[in-house]
């Protein structure tokens, strides 16, 4: 039997839990007439880190942006299917009543309020809460403990921080708002590889010890896959594979699409330039 | 050249010779300009708060000032009316909000400010159908009469004026730097997609904004009317906001004071002593040229929002 078998056989038998987030079969239309997402689902369970693979245009910031609410603002709309999380349905809620409700999006590209401070930015995250200034001072520490780098520069304006602080920015201003549920844009973005990394280990950690649960789009299939528990694969905006991180790994064609690693070898891109050019060369 | 030469540089002897004037000039321009700042300070807070420029400013200090005074002729006491005008113009934002700014979100800054045109000749149509077109008196008890400080000439009126925009100042500084609802204003103003995605309800911050700047323009409105009389010209006042804005920057609180300061000064000064040089009524447009320099060396204002961009 393969794995693949095994894991479908444990699947069947163990007695469903549900789900946290459950998008089911969502379209999406922008402007009334682009058709972006043809039917996606997708499950996040609580506690677990989800990624959503795939290359530009593939529709995976717009699966977060319907799961947010914040494609209305960019004149789209789900027009078909639901999104639920613990077990009612959320699709058509404002960006500030899901923030209540524990589901925050870190925007791609970390979007920060460059003319505050990283201090004041973080604060911002804690607009919805209502318990007190204690409990968000209390917030505020951890967040630092996290991010040990945004302390040193809580008194600098956010616009004037690097790439890897501004994402940290973003990522602890989402968690000021006590997010059971986080939906993270693209981190990666415009990051060295190693910051890449750093961010990545703090979102497992933050999954480990805080219990907040993550749907991350991301470009780098390589990365996401070593640190998430499941992956969904989408292609023109539909899911065209999904399964644990573990199984993607191994499987041949994300292998060879999205990791780079072909049967047969690494491919060169020299051999694939000459290939086309001898082709064009005959006709 | 010498006519050049004299037209530079003699009122500076003028200057020399009566430095008394020339202090009173100076203070009687920096007293004015404060009531500019007022105005352009109701524009500088929609403007940084929904990148909005709202034309229709002008228009918000004329039915201010309208509404009170209206309310105070109907034999209402004078603090009611204020709080009557400021429920007023509370409810003007909310109605702005709904009809207006929600309908258009995500549209072009120029449609916005069409739309803002649209508004403010609504609101001028409105007000003036609701209170009557006749120019009316407004008296809230400051004394106009002249006190010598120190040799120098000064209108109790003005200082009065003075110290009401200080304290407006200061509170709206304390309100934007140090409160969450202030904080959530400014972060607005920098990314309103990320405020939204922090659960800061755009809607309301929007109502919030054009609160204050109807309470902005309730005191603007006061003032101005109690120094021009309540009438239709008061909503021009708001063109003298625009060389503030140009000076000062569109999005800085304190450029709207500082740019008001310059301008009144400059156009007193400029008028006293420089006018019958080129036959007078120089105060009108000086500020504009003054304006329209400023815009050739500092586009973003003295104190406009350095643009922060990396990469």
């Amino acid at each position: 039997m393969t794995t693949e078998a095994a894991e479908l056989e444990t699947k069947l038998k163990t007695p469903r839990e549900k789900p946290l987030l459950a998008v089911n079969n969502i379209e999406v239309i922008y402007d009334h007439v682009i058709l972006v997402l043809k039917g996606v689902s997708l499950e996040v369970p609580k506690g677990g880190i989800v990624a959503l693979l795939g290359a530009n245009g593939a529709g995976k910031s717009t699966t977060l942006k319907a799961i947010s609410n914040l494609l209305r603002a960019e004149r789209g709309d789900v027009t078909k299917g639901t999104i639920e999380y613990k077990g009612s349905r959320i699709d058509g809620l404002t960006p500030n009543d899901l923030v209540k409700r524990g589901v925050i999006q870190v925007m791609e590209g970390r979007h920060c309020f460059g003319h505050l401070t990283v201090e004041e930015n973080l604060m911002t995250g804690a607009y919805t809460r209502t318990e007190g200034r204690a409990a968000i001072q209390r917030d505020l520490e951890l967040v630092y403990g996290y991010f040990p780098r945004l302390k040193e520069r809580r008194r600098s304006q956010a616009g004037y921080t690097s790439g890897g602080e501004q994402q940290m920015t973003a990522i602890g201003r989402a968690l000021m708002s006590k997010p059971d549920m986080i939906l993270l844009d693209e981190p990666s973005m415009g990051l060295a590889p190693q910051l890449v990394e750093e961010i990545f280990e703090i979102v497992v950690k933050l999954n480990r010890e805080q219990g907040v649960s993550f749907l991350l789009a991301e470009q780098n299939t390589s990365i996401a896959l070593r640190h998430a528990h499941y992956g969904y694969i989408l292609e023109n905006g539909r899911v065209v594979l999904d399964g644990s991180a573990e199984t993607l790994r191994g499987n041949e064609d994300v292998k060879e699409f999205y990791l780079g690693i072909a049967a047969g070898g690494r491919k060169s891109f020299r051999d694939i330039k000459h290939y086309k050019r001898r082709k064009r060369w005959l006709a | 050249m010498d006519a050049i030469f004299d037209f530079l540089f003699g009122p500076l002897k003028e200057i020399w010779a009566y430095p008394t004037f020339f202090v009173e000039v100076v203070v009687g321009g920096l007293l004015t300009g404060v009531m500019y700042s007022l105005v352009a300070l109701g524009f500088v807070l929609i403007f940084k708060a929904s990148g909005v420029f709202n034309f229709a400013q002008g228009a918000m200090v004329l039915s201010a000032a309208l509404s009170f005074v209206g309310f105070t002729e109907l034999g209402v006491p004078q603090w009611l009316a204020m709080l009557l005008t400021l429920a007023m113009m509370v409810a003007l934002a909310f109605v702005i909000e709904r009809v207006v700014l929600r309908p258009l979100v995500n549209q072009a800054p120029i449609i916005l400010f069409m739309a803002t045109i649209g508004v403010t000749f609504f609101i001028d149509g409105f007000f003036q159908m609701l209170w009557g077109e006749d120019v009316k008196r407004l008296d809230i008890g400051i004394p106009k009469d002249p006190i010598e400080i120190h040799g120098v000439l000064v209108n109790t009126f003005d200082i009065v004026a003075a110290v009401v925009a200080g304290s407006l100042v200061a509170t709206l500084a304390f309100f934007f730097q140090s409160t969450r609802i202030g904080r959530a204003l400014r972060a607005v103003a920098d990314d309103h997609q990320a405020a939204q995605s922090v659960g800061i309800p755009l809607q309301t911050i929007w109502v919030i904004v054009w609160s204050v700047a109807g309470i902005v323009a309730l005191v603007a409105g006061i003032m101005w009317g109690s120094k021009l009389g309540v009438q239709f010209s008061l909503a021009l006042v708001a063109l003298k906001a625009l060389p503030v804005l140009i000076l000062g920057g569109f999005t800085s609180i304190p450029g709207a004071i500082i740019g008001g300061l310059i301008i009144g000064v400059g156009e007193k000064v400029a008028e006293v002593f420089w006018a019958e040089k080129i036959g007078g009524g120089i105060e009108d447009w000086f500020a504009y040229i003054l304006a329209l320099f400023f815009l050739m060396f500092r586009p973003q204002g003295l104190f406009g929002e350095r643009i922060i961009e990396r990469v």
